[in-house]
Order: C-alpha cells, then structure tokens, then sequence
C-alpha cells in the first residue's frame, strides 16, 4: 500500500518533470519561430491585406474590400488559367504516377548496376530547373531540335512543340514528367521496402502466382504511400513554375499561360500587387481543397 | 524450355529498365555534347551527337562574358548563408518540436511547404523596398529561408523522433541540462540527420530560381537567373548557353552522385522539396 503511494508520487513527480522540460523545449523553437513568422506567416497575412486594395506599384493604393475578387471571378484570363492549370496538373499527375509505379517496382527488383541505375534514374529531379529548361528548350527547336530529328527516324511527321498552341501543354507536360517521375518512383520505392515479406511466402505456400501476389498483396498494402506520392505530386504539378516560365514565359500568346504564370505577370510584369494577391489567396485555396480532396482519399484507402 | 524462358523475361526486364533510365541520361549527354561542340556542328542536321574534335571553346566563352564568376560568387554566397541559417535554427527546432510532439508546429511547416513559392514574394518584394534592401544579397538570402528552414527542421523532427530517449535521459540524471543534452548527446547521434538535411536545403536552395529573379539587382544575380537572362535577353548560341546550364547545375549533379543514399533517405522520409 505505501509502496503504491510512493510510486504514485514517483510517477505524479515524472510527469511534473517532463512537462517542465517540454517547457524548455520551448526555447529550442524560439529562433525558427521568429524566422517563420516573419518570412511565412507575415507574407500570408499581409497578401489577404494587399488583396483588399487596388494596388498598383509605385502608383495609386485605394481600398476595394473584395473587389479584386470579383474582378477575378469574372476575368477570363482568369478562368482559362484555371482550365489549363487543371490541364496540365491531370497530365503531370496521371503520367508520372504509372512511370513512377513501374520505375518503383523495377528498381525494388535486385539487378546488376541497379545502384547505378538509380542515381541516374533520380538526376532529373535534382538538377537546376533552368538549366533543364535550357536544354530542352533547344530540343525543342521545330527545325534543328534534336527530338524532331528522333521523330522523323521513326517515320512520325514533325512536331512545333512548344511553339504552337496546340502542343505547348502536353509537350511542358512531357518535361514534367521527365523532372518529377523520380520523386513518385522514391516515395512508393520507400513504400516497397517497408513491405512484410511473410504474407508472400505464405502466398506461394498457397500456389499464388506472381500477379496474384501483386494484385492481393502489394497492391493493398502498398496503396497508402501510392496516395502520399499522388498528394505530393499534385500539389507539385499545380505550383509548376521554373520549367514553365523559362520555356514559354506563358506563351504562344497565352497558349502555356497557368494560374502561376498568370499571377507572376499579374506581380511583376503588370504591377498590380492588390490583384495578384487575391490570386495568390485563391490558388492557395485551390491547392488546398485539392491536398484535402486527396488526403480524404487517403483515409477511405485507410479505412478499407 | 523454361530457362529460355527465363533468359527471355530476363531481357525484357533489362531492355525496360533502359528504357526508364535512357531519358535521363540522354537529356544529360545531350547537353554534354551541346558544349563540347562548335556552332557549325551544333545546328547541323542531321544532329551530330559526338563531338569530333571536342572544344572548350564554349567554356571559354562563359567564363569571358556576362560577369560569369561574380553571379556564381552570389550563387555560392546564397545558398551557403541560407543553409548555414536553416541549420542554425532549424535543428534545435526539430529537436523541440520532436520532444514536445508539437504537431499543430510541424503541421505549420507542412503548410509552408504546399504554399507557392511566389506567393511569398509580393509581401516580401514590398517589404524590402520599404527597407531598402533591393540590390543586394540579403533579401535573396531571406527569402530562400523560405525553402531551407522547412527543409531542415521537417527532415531533423524525423530524425530526432527515430533517437532512442534513454541516452539524453541519462545525460538529464547525471546533472546535464537540456541544452548540454541536446548539444553533447543528440546532436552527435543526429549527425547523420544534418547531413542529409544539409544536402537538401542546399541542392534545393542552389537550383532556386523565381526569388531571385525578382529580387536580383544588375549585381545581384544568382546562376539560374542569369542563364535564363542568357536565353531570353542576349541571344547567346546554343555552345556556350548549354556550357553555362552544365556550369550552374554540374555541382548539384556531382553532389547528388556522391551522396545519393543521403538523398533517397531524405526524400523518402517526408517528400520534402523546395517551394
């Protein structure tokens, strides 16, 4: 009995003690804290503060409330932006999900030089976007680009690539894909290495082939990172800049033109700082509802 | 009969990893060979893709012209300071945030994360004027805390939650105190942590583009915005624009060969990457 006591108030002064130190922990976040909210929290409030004036730089500054808004909602500059934003997010999503999944199963495969092959594999993802860019803008060219060349080796006619308004989409999608396959290919990787290994040995025990092991095994078990990957990608594929911007700066006309590209013209090419704003409080609205579409997703694939 | 099969699945496997790995490289060797090319050679079709004989000559070029050597002094100086500030501060915070399960804190910088990175810049761009820092480095600095300190303290929070408690606890008994813990226990067992998350904040904050393109002054350009001036403002042939994009990304490329384990760790651990 009084040892019980004893160890009640051992415990009591445990507890006492470690919510002392998380006290002190407190000070460790401190210098971080000061930095985010002045280079990430401060930004925030002050675009939803800049977003209810009709601001122009180094102009007029005039109070609209929510007129930006309004304005946005009914520019059709805006809502094309919006469309081809969705567009390209689709494409740039979809594709490098299969190529990442299959670049994932591949690489899980033990293989001659596969850690070689990796590193090669994951290149893209790290390098310098505008120097990517570079590179592909001059593949790109209609008459001495090296993929025209490719195409007519295989018998197909010559594409304009980013210079008609026809192809300008798909063909920045293709660059997308070639940068950020290997970030969807680590994430299920990482997903295939946490795999147990018992449910396949029972399985073969069972006279499963390899589909059905595929199929009623990895697949379920793998679903959850396949989400985390399709989030992550989507947001990437809807905040799409650097490629974008250097290749076509929006263009042919306003043929590449996404809600990012538009809101950088909106910045700093026409200075309406008060509208572009009120763009940047919507597309943060719009990845978010997107992120928490995705992430309800993840929890139903939970769930089941 | 079943080894031909065998044999057979066996070349498929091997002609489609090629085919997985061949766009990466290719676009890389590709470039290569854009540099090592004269302007004749280079706008030949059909494309001549060895160069024969090669030349330095692009090289040469980028380094005489367009104040090469003072954009990658800039380039060097930015994203040393603003990954030396992001560890400074961001893995005592990983390491708080770690110990005090402070979520709603690492939900925060998760948010920072999904947030465009132009988003932050009309705030920033019209407070630095009102400082009067436009035209030097620091507000480049600044704003690429933006990328690194998410970076550094997301990666730490993992690192330090993987630690086993029981030394630091020790350490607390003995008559340390929680920063001697921190600094002479956890920090030590974290080394591997830092560096991945040195690595990350570094590559991501080197490749950065838009905020110094807003930002830069004449003086003030980090490498990707003044190969792009390259592309859009001076007209420069293809030889020395693919030397120049070879220059600015070859150290990133180099970094990302020697230390690829740390990377994939890094990666794979909370999909982190720049804004």
């Amino acid at each position: 009995m009084a040892s019980d006591i004893a160890l009640s108030q051992a415990a009591a002064a445990e507890t006492k003690r470690r919510r002392n130190y998380a006290r002190h922990y407190a000070w460790f976040v401190v210098p971080a804290a000061v930095v985010v909210i002045a280079v990430i929290i401060f930004p925030w409030v002050f675009t939803l503060y800049v977003s209810a004036f009709n601001w122009h730089l180094g102009g007029e500054r005039e109070w609209v409330g929510f007129g930006n808004y309004v304005k946005l909602f009914t520019d059709s500059r805006f809502g094309w932006a919006v469309a081809r934003t969705l567009f390209y997010t689709g494409l740039a999503v979809v594709l490098p999900m299969i190529f990442g999944l299959a670049a994932a199963l591949a690489f899980h495969r033990k293989f001659p030089l596969r850690g070689l092959a990796r590193t090669v594999f994951i290149l893209p993802m790290m390098a310098t976007p505008v120097a990517v860019a570079l590179v592909w803008t001059m593949m790109f060219h209609p008459q001495l680009g090296v993929l025209n060349w490719l195409l007519s080796q295989v018998g197909l006619p010559p594409s304009l690539w980013v210079y008609s308004a026809e192809t300008v989409i798909p063909t920045l999608v293709l660059v997308e894909v070639w940068h950020w396959t290997p970030l969807v290919m680590l994430l299920i990787l990482g997903g295939l290495a946490s795999l147990p290994t018992d449910p396949y040995e029972a399985a073969k025990i069972d006279g499963a082939n390899a589909w059905q092991a595929f199929r009623h095994i990895t697949m379920p078990l793998l679903a959850p990172f396949v989400v985390v990957a399709l989030i992550i990608r989507t947001i990437d594929a809807l905040k799409a800049f650097d490629t974008i911007y250097v290749i076509t700066q929006g263009g042919p006309g306003q043929a590449s033109e996404t809600i990012n590209i538009f809101l950088y013209l909106q910045a700093f090419a026409f200075y309406n700082v008060g509208y572009a704003s009120a763009v940047v409080v919507v597309f943060f609205a719009i990845i978010m509802l997107l992120a928490a579409l995705l992430l309800w997703t993840r929890q139903r694939v939970k769930a089941t | 009969m079943r080894k031909l099969k065998r044999t057979l699945s066996n070349a498929a496997f091997g002609v489609s990893v090629l085919l997985l790995v061949s766009p990466a490289a290719l676009v890389f060797l590709w470039m290569l060979s854009l540099s090592l090319k004269n302007e004749l050679d280079n706008t030949a079709f059909p494309p001549i893709f060895i160069p024969d004989p090669p030349t330095l000559d692009n090289y040469r070029e980028v380094f005489a012209r367009n104040d090469f050597l003072l954009f990658a002094w800039n380039s060097v100086v930015v994203s040393f300071s603003a990954t030396g500030l992001a560890l400074a501060i961001g893995v005592p915070a990983g390491y708080g945030i770690a110990k005090m399960r402070a979520m709603r804190a690492a939900a925060l910088i998760l948010i920072a994360r999904i947030t465009p990175g132009l988003s932050y810049l009309i705030p920033l761009f019209l407070l630095f004027q009102w400082l009067e820092l436009t035209g030097t480095l620091v507000p480049i600095v600044i704003t690429h805390l933006v990328i690194t300190v998410p970076i550094v303290v997301w990666v730490m929070i993992s690192f330090f939650e993987g630690l086993p408690a029981e030394l630091e606890e020790a350490a607390l008994v003995d008559g340390a105190t929680i920063w001697q813990a921190f600094r002479y226990v956890a920090m030590p067992l974290a080394r591997p942590g830092i560096t991945v998350a040195t690595i990350l904040a570094f590559i991501f904050s080197w490749n950065n583009f838009v905020f110094a393109m807003v930002l830069a002054g004449r003086e003030t350009r980090t490498l990707p915005v003044a190969v792009n001036n390259m592309l859009t403002f001076e007209q420069i042939s293809w030889g020395p624009l693919s030397a120049a994009a070879l220059l600015v990304t070859a150290p990133v490329l180099i970094l990302t060969l020697l230390a690829q384990k740390q990377i994939v760790a890094g990666l794979t651990a909370g999909g982190v990457k720049g804004a």
